[in-house]
């Protein structure tokens, strides 16, 4: 198990970086943390002509927040966003999501960002970015260009980024007002990669009337996706809504896989009781809000 | 007095190098070395048709290719069946690199020698081998269908019929008040030490010898291996086993087609050449154990006594069986676990299927035995309404009976004849230790909280330090020093320490000043190996023995010097000294430089004894009979085995929505006779119970039907981290062997026995359906709640009529 | 920009500046164990799951079978051999946690142990040593490494004995 020989390259700037995956053409790729990457090199499941190191490239590891969302740079590690408070202040799922994205260590080194360009179905922080509707900005021989998370995802482990293309940051969207957010995953050893898991937002109206129920899910599907649960609680007071109907919905709504940890339908179970626990979570704290409003 | 150090939790030495990053593994020998990699077999079953190595040639770096037709001589025989018995009527091993048919994944083709291992993948991934696929055996069920055959001469793919009976049991059962029958299937898992295997070989091409260092548990077994194989006299091959990073029992099956390989190439390039093997191939080419298919037949009257046992088991060998029958016999033979079974009668058809040969994983048999003996308990109590204990208690041999004749035969040839043990006083300290009689309190109390719980229990009786022999060298310096040496290895079992305290005690020295080396045949040629829980038991015995002959000499010379009578005379602190006569001493030191008649002095303890130094020149310098130095080798080699004993409790709770299996509650109480360390006998229980745990609810090889090994990678092997193993409470007990001189069983691999069959009872009591296939993922445990055909246990049926959920 | 296949790198591992030449493809275990001649690190997987190569990279524990060695230029590297102090009398003093290892029997063929030592070690060191050290930042520091041998409990009895003599240092 030792990677296949390929050239490598530690670009300075952005613009090199971008020159040398030109230059170097289809069996460029980047590496950044690594910690996706290196297994597939060992195991010789990939093997790049090049890899472009964007370790060095100055700027991308800063977690900017501002009122309208969080910005992840490209060399953030799983550990400092987990750490970053103002961060989850702003967008409390990405906390929450990337606790449960492998151990400490896996964690120091790799990245948020990395995550995402790498589209693992499996991997906590696709499904967040779908869930909160986010973006990443993608850095391109032909300049900057913003590419929606619907966009981006094209299967697993395959985005729609083509040709010389650096993902500098994800946009992750603030968490909109009277809205509260859970995520819970079931993973066959703590730090695996989930087994099913449930990322929500549920956001109420003045009258802590539900208006919106949102989730995504990890491990379930080809990609991740979004979906709508509105309907089974709406306009339900929040104390006395059915999450159970919530859980239900959601089981018609998904088509899992069976692989060797979980059959298709243990997956769908799952997805309804993850479903029920976090909306009920995310509910009671969209109305604490509220009524601190 | 020197304190006695048998028995006491003395620290471990070996952990001096090993917490600083200094001990000496495989791969940290020869950093120079070349590197081999493989070509392994992708399809579980074909012929191959062509190998085509052109495109690798030109890879810089590259030294050497072999391919089967570059074996000669008895190399390019098969491997050898390291364990032949007369029911193994249809041994099959495969060659060091497959010849013409490859009968699984993994299995390897060619080898490669190169710079280094990068470069060796490099070219072995150039290597071009064709194959024409045949069908493929995965699964006992499919072997014993026989559709097609992994050997084309043995078309019922059945390699041995092993059958032992002790009466007739057929007319029992009829005449039985009650019977009953059931299936049972368990799964593969795997030894998977942290190091994988490894093989370093250097050949003196002047001296025209082989030095091999490998990370196995029985080097002196690989070194006639390779003279065999290799045709080398027997004194021009050393083998070492450097330190090990866990065995488990992978490392026990030798020679290793590597074993020959490395070594071969060694010779034929007069180079050092070193293989360390890397995760994937540990899955898919070194061994698995456990899959069994279990039917069994039972007979017992209305308060829960046995009459009679019939058991009928299909064994997974896997492709080959280069280690015999031993995990069937041990299945078969450890089966009636601490039970009177009148009548018993077992059949294990070992088969054949096209995947990674089948050797002992700690345990070896065992765990499948306890399944078996153990459900078979819990059905009974079940189908009477009795608890799962008192039916236990009803059946136990009890303490008066022993020494305890099952009429069976041994994995050792040896009649199974347990020697000592208190079954009873077990069980009281197993329902104490867990709460055996709390459990429906404890039951109520989680249901409140919308959780399952479930109790179970599992006992064993372990057959430990089998034979044939084990032997150990002792030898006192001028300077003190004591050097202690052991033909078998050791894997993280602390055999440095234990060793040691045996020859403190035994010898009067401080521990300070005795040195043990194990698995070195440098240092010690004759051995058996690292199993079977047999190390403290085998080697302990021989070691204590050589110490005492030490004794012996030491006080007879001392004697002579001192003008007493040996029997005046006591050895403490290293100090030879006359009872009661402060000052009235030698020092052992002293001692061991006399014991060696000199001509020349070449430091100032060597002019004591020389020539014009000693006297009495009424007797030759050595006395007839004697010999030259203060040292002595011995050998110990049982009647038969010691049978070590224990009881688990576990405690599960399962969430009734998500259907995850928590052990809440993890009790062990054990009997391993006298205990030489107390400290390492409890870490070898917590090893084994986290890899019972690991064997009962993650661990599995998952093959699919082509025989593809779906899970060969750490990330989907679900070894448990820490978070996954339950905390647990021990509870001691020693029943002294009476067949050794220290009167020790062995501890090794119990803790690791009766982890599935207690945790599936527990399972089975919490969900109230019946658990008749393990491992059990929260996914398979989902299926069978709600699968229509799933059989419901009788007590969760009377739970259910009181209103109690599950 | 160079785009290379060999480099020549300089990393400064356990205090000391080393140099060396290595193939870019190259893991910074095998460059550790193999090129500097420190087998302390130890390799049981190769794919990041046993951390049985985890090494403090700057600090951090990382496995280093998955980082290339070329990455680590520039950095500092901290492995097994590099824990213990120097007492400054031409000897050595243990890491608290390494101490605490022997004394608890948290260790059995030892070849997952360097990359328990070095993990929490870098957890202990993080921590304000007068707190209470709580079961589950036990958990954090031991959970994401595999020991086949010891079924971890003694693995974290160690960590509490090492926080306890550190707390008692800190004093
Ligand atoms: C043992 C283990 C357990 C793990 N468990 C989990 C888990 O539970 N959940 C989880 O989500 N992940 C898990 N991971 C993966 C980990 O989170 C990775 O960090 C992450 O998936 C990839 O990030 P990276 O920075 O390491 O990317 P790399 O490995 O460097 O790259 C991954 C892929 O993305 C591309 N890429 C990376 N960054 C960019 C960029 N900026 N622009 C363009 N392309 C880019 C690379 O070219 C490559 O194809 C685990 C990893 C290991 C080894
Ligand atoms: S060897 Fe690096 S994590 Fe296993
Ligand atoms: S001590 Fe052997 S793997 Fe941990």
């Amino acid at each position: 198990m030792k990677p296949a020989p390929f050239r490598y390259a530690d670009p300075g700037t952005l613009d090199e970086a971008l020159a040398v995956l030109s230059a170097e053409g289809e069996g460029a790729k980047v590496l950044a943390g690594g910690q996706s990457l290196l297994p597939l090199l060992s195991m010789r499941l990939a093997a790049p002509t090049t890899l472009v190191d964007i370790n060095r490239v100055p700027g991308l590891d800063s977690v900017e927040v501002t009122g309208n969302g969080v910005t992840v740079g490209a060399l953030v590690r799983h550990t400092a966003l987990l750490a970053d408070d103002a961060a989850a202040r702003v967008q409390p799922l990405l906390a929450r999501a990337t606790a449960n994205v492998a151990h400490p260590a896996i964690r120091n080194r790799g990245t948020t960002v990395g995550s995402i360009a790498h589209a693992d179905p499996s991997g906590e922080m696709t499904s967040v970015l779908a869930l909160t509707d986010g973006a990443v900005t993608v850095a391109t021989p032909s300049g900057p260009r913003t590419v929606e998370w619907r966009d981006l995802f094209v299967g697993p482990l395959e985005t729609s980024l083509h040709g010389p293309a650096v993902v500098t940051s994800a946009f992750f969207p603030a968490l909109p007002d009277r809205s509260g957010t859970a995520f819970a995953e079931v993973a066959r050893r703590k730090g695996d990669y989930a087994v099913c898991g449930a990322g929500v937002v549920v956001t109420l109206d003045e009258d802590r009337r539900i208006a919106r129920v949102r989730a995504s899910y990890v491990s379930v599907g080809l990609t991740p996706e979004v979906h709508d649960l509105t309907e089974a609680v709406a306009g339900k007071p929040v104390d006395s809504a059915d999450w159970a109907a919530a859980g239900a919905l959601a089981r018609t709504l998904v088509d899992p896989d069976t692989d060797i940890h979980a059959s298709a339908d243990y997956r769908r179970l799952l997805v309804g009781v993850l479903t029920e626990r976090t909306l009920a979570e995310a509910a009671a704290e969209a109305a604490a809000k509220v009524t601190g409003e | 007095m020197t304190t006695k150090l048998f028995g006491e939790p003395v620290r471990r030495r070996e952990d001096a190098r090993l917490i600083i990053g200094k001990g000496r593994y495989l791969d940290d020998i020869g950093s120079n070395a070349l590197a081999a990699a493989f070509v392994r077999s992708p399809h579980a079953h074909a012929r191959i048709t062509g190998i085509d190595v052109e495109a690798a040639l030109d890879v810089e770096g590259l030294v050497a290719i072999y391919t089967y037709d570059d074996l000669t001589g008895p190399m390019a025989e098969p491997l050898p069946v390291l364990i032949p018995h007369p029911q193994l009527t249809q041994p099959r091993t495969g060659h060091a690199l497959a010849r013409d048919v490859v009968r699984h994944v993994g299995e390897a083709i060619v080898m490669v020698v190169a710079t280094d291992r990068y470069v060796a993948e490099d070219a072995a991934e150039r290597i071009v081998v064709t194959y024409e696929e045949l069908p493929v055996v995965v699964g006992v069920d499919a072997a014993h269908e026989a559709k097609a055959a992994v050997h084309p001469d043995v078309p019922d793919n059945v390699a041995a019929r092993h059958r032992q009976e002790t009466g007739d049991v057929e007319p029992v059962l009829a005449a039985s008040p009650r019977t009953l029958s059931f299936t049972q299937y368990i799964e593969r898992s795997a030894s998977m030490p942290m190091e994988g295997r490894g093989v370093h070989a250097k050949w003196d091409t002047d001296d025209r010898s082989l030095r091999v260092y490998t990370s196995t548990q029985a080097s002196t077994s690989v070194r006639a291996a390779i003279a065999a194989k290799l045709d080398l006299s027997l004194d021009k091959v050393e083998v070492i086993a450097p330190d090990v990073g866990g065995g488990f029992g992978v490392k026990i099956v030798h020679p290793w087609p590597e074993e020959l390989l490395v070594p071969m190439a060694a010779i034929a390039l007069g180079a050092e050449v070193k293989w360390a093997e890397d995760r994937r191939e540990h899955f898919i080419s070194s061994a698995h154990e456990r899959q069994q298919r279990q039917d069994i037949t039972v007979g017992y009257d209305d308060e829960g006594r046995i009459t009679a046992l019939d058991v009928h088991v299909l064994h997974d060998n896997g492709a080959y069986t280069p280690y015999g029958i031993i995990v069937p016999i041990i299945t078969a033979t450890q089966l009636v676990g601490p039970y009177v079974i009148p009548v018993y009668r077992v059949q294990v058809d070992s088969v054949y299927t096209n995947t990674v040969i089948v050797t002992p994983y700690r345990g070896a048999g065992r765990p499948q035995a306890c399944y078996a003996m153990e459900r078979t308990m819990d059905r009974i109590a079940d189908e009477l309404g009795l608890d799962r204990a008192v039916v236990r208690e009803r059946n136990l041999i009890q303490p008066d009976q022993f020494p305890y004749d099952h009429q069976l035969t041994f994995q050792d040839g040896r009649p199974v004849i347990y020697d000592s043990g208190d079954y009873p006083g077990l069980m009281v300290k197993l329902k104490e230790l867990v709460g055996w009689d709390e459990a429906e309190a404890l039951r109520s109390e989680a249901a409140a909280r919308g959780k399952h719980l479930g109790i179970g229990m599992a006992l064993y009786v372990e057959g430990t330090g089998p034979g044939p022999y084990e032997g150990g060298h002792v030898q006192v310096l001028g300077s003190g020093k004591v050097l202690v040496s052991t033909g078998l290895t050791s894997q993280g079992q602390g055999h440095e320490t234990a060793f040691a305290q045996i020859v403190a005690s035994e010898l009067g020295v401080p521990i300070e000043d005795i040195e043990v080396t194990t698995g070195d045949t440098r240092r010690f040629g004759y051995a058996v190996g690292t199993f079977a829980s047999r190390a403290a038991v085998m080697s302990g015995n021989a070691i204590a023995l050589a110490a005492r002959g030490v004794r012996e000499k030491a006080l007879r010379i001392a004697a002579d010097v001192l003008e007493v009578d040996a029997s005046d005379l006591e050895i403490d602190e290293g100090l030879v000294q006359v009872k009661g006569t402060p000052g009235a001493s030698i020092p052992l030191r002293t001692v061991a430089v006399l014991s060696n008649p000199l001509r020349y002095a070449f430091d100032e303890a060597a002019k004591q004894a020389t020539q014009f130094t000693t006297h009495d020149d009424s007797k030759p310098p050595v006395a007839e009979g004697d010999a030259p130095g203060l040292e002595h080798r011995d050998y110990y080699s049982p009647l038969r085995s010691t049978f070590a004993s224990g009881a688990h409790a576990a405690i599960v709770e399962i969430d009734p929505a998500t259907w995850e299996i928590d052990i809440v509650k993890y009790a062990v109480v054990h009997d391993c006779g006298n205990v030489v360390n107390p400290m390492i006998v409890e870490g070898q229980v917590h090893g084994g119970v986290a890899q019972g745990v690991g064997g009962a609810l993650y661990e599995r090889m998952v093959y699919d039907k082509d025989g593809q090994l779906q899970n060969a990678s750490y990330m989907d092997f679900l070894m448990p981290y820490s978070s996954e193993v339950p905390d647990v409470v021990i509870d001691h007990q020693q029943t002294p062997s009476p067949l050794n001189p220290l009167g020790i069983k062995g501890a090794g691999e119990a803790g690791v026995i009766p982890g599935t069959a207690a945790i599936a009872s527990a399972i089975e009591d919490a969900v109230g359906r019946r658990i008749a296939a393990m491992p059990i993922s929260p996914t398979e445990l989902y299926d069978l709640v709600r699968s229509p055909d799933s059989e419901r246990t009788a007590a969760s049926s009377r739970r259910a009529e009181n209103g109690v959920l599950a | 920009m160079s785009v290379d296949t060999d480099r020549t790198i300089t990393v400064t591992v356990n205090g000391v500046p080393r140099e060396a030449t290595v193939p870019v493809r190259r893991l910074l275990s095998d460059a550790l164990r193999h090129d500097l001649g420190l087998t302390g690190t130890h390799v049981g997987c190769e794919h990041g799951v046993c951390g049985a190569c985890t090494v403090l990279v700057d600090g951090d524990p990382v496995r280093s079978c998955l980082m290339l060695a070329v990455q680590v230029d520039g950095h500092a590297v901290t492995t097994v051999e590099g824990l213990a102090r120097d007492d400054h009398r031409g000897g050595q003093v243990l890491h608290p946690v390494q101490e605490a290892f022997r004394e608890c029997h948290a260790l059995q063929c030892g070849f997952c142990t360097p990359g328990f030592l070095t993990t929490i070690a870098a957890g202990l060191e993080k921590r304000d040593p007068a707190a209470e050290l709580t079961d589950e930042e036990v958990d954090d520091m031991v959970g994401g490494n595999l020991c086949r041998c010891t079924g971890y409990a003694n693995i974290k009895k160690a960590v509490h004995h090492a926080a306890a003599a550190m707390k008692d240092d800190a004093r």
